[in-house]
């Protein structure tokens, strides 16, 4: 019997929704067990990003320098990269700073809103902000998108079965939010 | 009032004299996309959406301004309309911040709809993030501009409707703005009578009511055929 | 006015002229007037004081003689020369016929820039006064609107106009006597005559000069069209921003209305015909014509779709005839001449002259008119004396924002609607600019976007949000950070801009990109490709980080 097909899952600059519908799946997490290997997530305690993934859905924009880095390592080890939900297809909710910039975002919610009054500078405890949210398929290819806030239950299942019977999923009906 | 008969995609069907491609083919269960058209409205032709190909002619042509002819031979879904619709859809969406998620409208907006239906899962152009005013001044309803897609159904809903006239347009191409009376806020304009009709018809959250949460509201446009069958038919019928 | 008081006049004028030995005639155009010609004029006529010759020297304005980078111009009749350049201290030699002060500043008509033109548009250019009406009618104004009324049934002068096969001067090129018969022939009892004077392009400026150097043969040839299509009313539509030529319109209407070559019974006839100027706030789009039509009935100046047509359905929903002010320039001489004089010159499919506005790296520029069909080379290197020393040529743009451009291998082509439109670019309005090879052509196509993207009105959304996205996409190029699908994304923006935009201006703004990509694909490829400007001007810096 040949191996399962590699699925992983990754949550970039999301609020982790996308996830939280995915794990929705309820019973059915154990019919997708059956047909692939789900070989990272984070509902799966494992460090690295491995080599030679076939899915990968994408939660979240790109928002710092981490998120960069690691879309770029996931898409050099990924066949197949979906954007998984408005944050990475749209940039969404996380991009809403772009319409500000990156220094008016960081002094209205150290310097105004909070007690500290300063925007912590130290470096290197946590990565850098991007000036502005990128959304996934500014940076790398992107091969599908299921977009949504969140993408139902329904609908991931649909789009993850339909991927990995070698099928194209539809592009019509998916819905941007609800 | 005489018959036309003419063929839309591939269908023959008949249509009253005047009337035009749009609603004779929406009569016949053929739902060619729209924004900017709304029945009861006067036409403006300005979304696109609803270009159609008509034999013999060298143009697409807006099918809400189009008058049937007999024997005319439209198509209304080919493969380059659907390319143009979606692209459409995608400026739309790149333009301004439409962000559903967020949105009044969530779940019963056009456009949003309108992407869903054509296959626009995702946008391939860059957004714009225009940082665009939000006018709350109005006891009752809210302009969010960053949803505004300039259809101008308030603009004409307010003048042919109610005779108000407090919408227009000011500035030109992409700072172009639907304005309340000269350009003062909503809450301060002397024209508006609070009718809430350019609410009802806005097809995106850019019109709302107060008070509504993400994805809580719900356009209302039996009242414009209301009025307008009686304007017509001098009789008071939904 | 009659016949009789028509010819009093020019007899009067020419009598009057007899006694006048050198009439001095300053540009009082635009552009000389920028560079001092009014002073020069104020200084000819004091020195013709001081020498005592103001009775056989005359001081007069005149329209623009062409070569506007040697401003200000100035023609003497006495020796019919043109001198160059000329400046206040030059006005005692003028005025003296002492010719010696004016090395390689003194053009005469065998002069190459004037040899090769055939100026019919500009003819009175040099020879009348445009404030005077005296002097448009000495030449012969004014002849054209009396057998127009006197002479002819509004039939036949459609008739007449047909046989020239003048085509629209705006830009597009449509018959001008089949457009003067829909409306003639409408059963509607009010129509409209409208000069469409809104001229926008960048860099041209044909009709603001027959404007402000020969108002009154507009003015002959919107009463010969008020005549033909049984108007009554004409009106102008100038923009805001060609002051000069809004005054020497007002300027002439007033003086025709006071000849009576305007108003009720012109002529002695029953045919009666006012203009009315109006004047645009400087919106580009109102050069379309069912914008210009909603600004004039004071709407705000969008486009509608067409049809109906505005010989259909136009001013207040009335059949009206709208035109180009060289287009209504050209009449006159139609009328006077008859229809198979105009037709034989230029070529058959484009008869008669085109002023174009030559600017960029060309030796002489300015206004030069020629035969449609002259050759983009006789234009550049024979009239305009080519590209300066040291520069080589590498591509004409011609129709402005809604044209494209003609790279070199094209320079033996005939200049006539049909040919431009073949190789991807249009006639327009006549802007002509000679670029060389330090003009980058992607920077080029950007530039004409951002013109269509500020100029889009903003009713329909594949102009109003498509400029904007290609204009986003081409100044990526030019920094060097576009990518492959750029061009898929530019190609499709281009097609959904052309079959899907309300009015010509959305049609229209792709041309620029689509004309370059066409002839200078390799250019682009270098931006994308090697992150590399060709012609040296886009400033690249590369870098590979990610632009966040």
């Amino acid at each position: 019997m040949p191996a399962k097909p590699k699925l992983a899952t990754v949550w970039l600059g999301g609020c982790s929704g996308c996830h939280m519908s995915f794990l929705d799946l309820d019973e059915r997490l154990i019919e997708l067990a059956a047909l692939a290997d789900v070989c990272y997530s984070p509902i799966a305690d494992v460090k690295h990003f491995p080599e030679g993934v076939d899915i990968t859905l994408v939660e979240g924009a790109v928002a710092n320098t981490d998120h960069l880095r690691d879309i770029r390592t996931i898409r050099g080890r990924t066949k197949i990269l979906v954007a998984f939900g408005d944050c990475a297809v749209t940039g969404n909710v996380t991009a809403l700073r772009n319409l500000y910039g990156l220094d008016e975002v960081l002094h209205r919610a150290y310097n105004e809103l909070s007690i500290t009054g300063t925007t912590p500078s130290l470096e290197g405890i946590v990565p850098r902000l991007l000036d502005r949210v990128l959304r996934v398929q500014d940076v790398v290819a992107v091969d599908h998108f299921l977009p949504g806030c969140p993408p139902s239950a329904e609908a991931i299942y649909e789009f993850v079965a339909t991927l990995l019977g070698g099928e194209t999923p539809s592009r019509e009906g998916r819905r941007f939010g609800a | 009032m005489s018959v036309r008969t003419l063929e839309v995609d591939g269908k023959m069907i008949t249509a009253l004299e005047g009337q035009t491609i749009f609603s004779a083919a929406w009569d016949s269960g053929i739902h060619i996309p729209r924004l900017c058209h709304l029945g009861g409205l006067s036409d403006v032709g300005a979304c696109r959406l609803c270009l159609v190909e008509i034999e013999g002619q060298k143009r697409l042509q807006p099918s809400c301004m189009t008058k049937v002819a007999e024997d005319m031979v439209v198509r209304t879904n080919t493969p380059a309309l659907r390319a143009h619709r979606r692209l459409i859809v995608e400026l739309l969406l790149a333009e301004r911040n439409h962000v559903c998620s967020v949105c009044v409208l969530n779940g019963a907006c056009e456009l949003q709809d309108l992407a869903a239906q054509l296959g626009v899962d995702h946008v391939r152009l860059r957004p714009q993030y225009p940082k665009l005013e939000v006018d709350l001044s109005h006891d009752r309803f809210g302009l969010d501009h960053n949803r505004c897609i300039l259809c101008t159904r308030c603009v004409r809903v307010c003048d042919e409707v109610e005779g108000a006239h407090t919408w227009d347009v000011a500035g030109r191409g992409k700072n172009s703005r639907v304005i309340t009376d000269l350009g003062e806020p909503w809450g301060e304009s002397a024209s508006c009578t609070s009718c809430g009709k350019c609410v009802q018809v806005c097809p995106t959250g850019a019109l709302f009511s107060k008070g509504k949460t993400v994805a809580d509201m719900r356009k209302d446009r039996g009242f414009l055929r209301y009025i307008v069958t009686a304007r017509e038919k001098k009789l008071w019928i939904a | 006015m009659t016949a009789e008081t028509l010819r009093q006049t020019r007899d009067a004028e020419l009598e009057r002229r007899k006694g006048i030995k050198n009439r001095i005639a300053c540009c009082t155009v635009a552009g000389c007037e920028s560079a001092g010609s009014g002073e020069v004029r104020a200084a000819l006529e004091r020195e013709a004081a001081a020498q005592g010759r103001a009775g056989e020297v005359e001081v007069r304005g005149t329209g623009c003689m062409g070569w506007c980078s040697r401003g200000p111009l100035v023609r003497c009749s006495s020796n019919d020369t043109i001198y160059a350049e000329v400046t206040p201290a030059d006005a005692p030699a003028l005025v003296s016929g002492d010719a010696g002060r004016f090395e390689g500043r003194a053009l005469t008509t065998e002069h190459p820039f004037y040899a090769g033109q055939r100026r019919l548009i500009l003819r009175n250019s040099g020879h009348a006064d445009p404030e005077r009406i005296a002097d448009y009618i000495a030449q012969g104004g004014y002849q054209g609107l009396l057998k127009a009324v006197t002479a002819m049934t509004p039939p036949d002068i459609v008739a007449e106009v047909k046989r020239s096969r003048l085509r629209g001067r705006g830009g597009a090129g449509y018959p001008t006597g089949l457009k003067w018969e829909l409306v003639a022939r409408h059963p509607s009892t009010v129509s409209y005559v409208v000069c469409n004077a809104d001229e926008g392009d960048p860099g041209a400026f044909m009709n603001r000069s027959v404007l402000e150097g020969d108002p009154h043969r507009v003015l002959e040839g919107m009463a010969i069209a008020g005549r033909a299509a049984g108007a009554e009313q004409g009106y102008i539509y100038a923009r805001g921003e060609s002051p000069l030529a809004i005054e020497r319109i007002r300027t002439a209407i007033e003086q025709a209305r006071r000849e009576g070559l305007l108003g009720s019974r012109i002529f002695d006839s029953n045919f009666q015909f006012q203009i009315d100027l109006r004047i645009g706030a400087g919106a580009y789009v109102c050069g379309e014509e069912t914008a210009l039509i909603k600004s004039i009935e004071g709407k705000r100046g969008q486009p509608a779709p067409r049809p109906p047509y505005p010989p259909e359905s136009g001013l207040w929903g009335h059949p009206t005839l709208i035109n180009n002010v060289e287009t209504f320039a050209n009449i006159p001489a139609i009328i006077e001449n008859g229809g198979d004089w105009f037709a034989s010159i230029g070529t058959a499919s484009s008869p008669g002259t085109k002023v174009f506005a030559v600017a960029g790296r060309v030796q002489r520029t300015g206004l030069v008119e020629v035969p449609i069909g002259t050759t983009l080379r006789t234009i550049l290197s024979d009239i305009c004396g080519g590209v300066p020393e040291g520069y080589e040529f590498k591509a004409a743009q011609t129709g402005g924002p809604a044209g494209g451009c003609i790279p070199a291998p094209f320079l033996d082509l005939p200049m006539d609607y049909d040919s431009l439109t073949r190789i991807g670019t249009m006639m327009g309005s006549g802007g002509l600019i000679v670029m060389d090879t330090s003009t980058c052509m992607v920077d080029v196509a950007r530039f004409f976007m951002e013109f269509c993207m500020d100029e889009s009105c903003g009713k329909c959304i594949p102009c109003r949000a498509g400029t904007v996205q290609m204009h986003s996409i081409l100044e990526r190029i030019t920094r060097g950070e576009g990518s492959e699908a750029d061009f898929w994304m530019l190609e499709e923006l281009s097609a959904l801009l052309r079959e899907a935009s309300l009015c010509g201006l959305g049609m229209a703004a792709p041309n620029p990109v689509l004309s370059t990509m066409r002839h200078f694909r390799g250019e682009y490829e270098a931006h994308v490709r090697e992150h590399h400007c060709p012609a040296g001007h886009c400033p690249i810096h590369a870098s590979e980080e990610v632009h966040s």
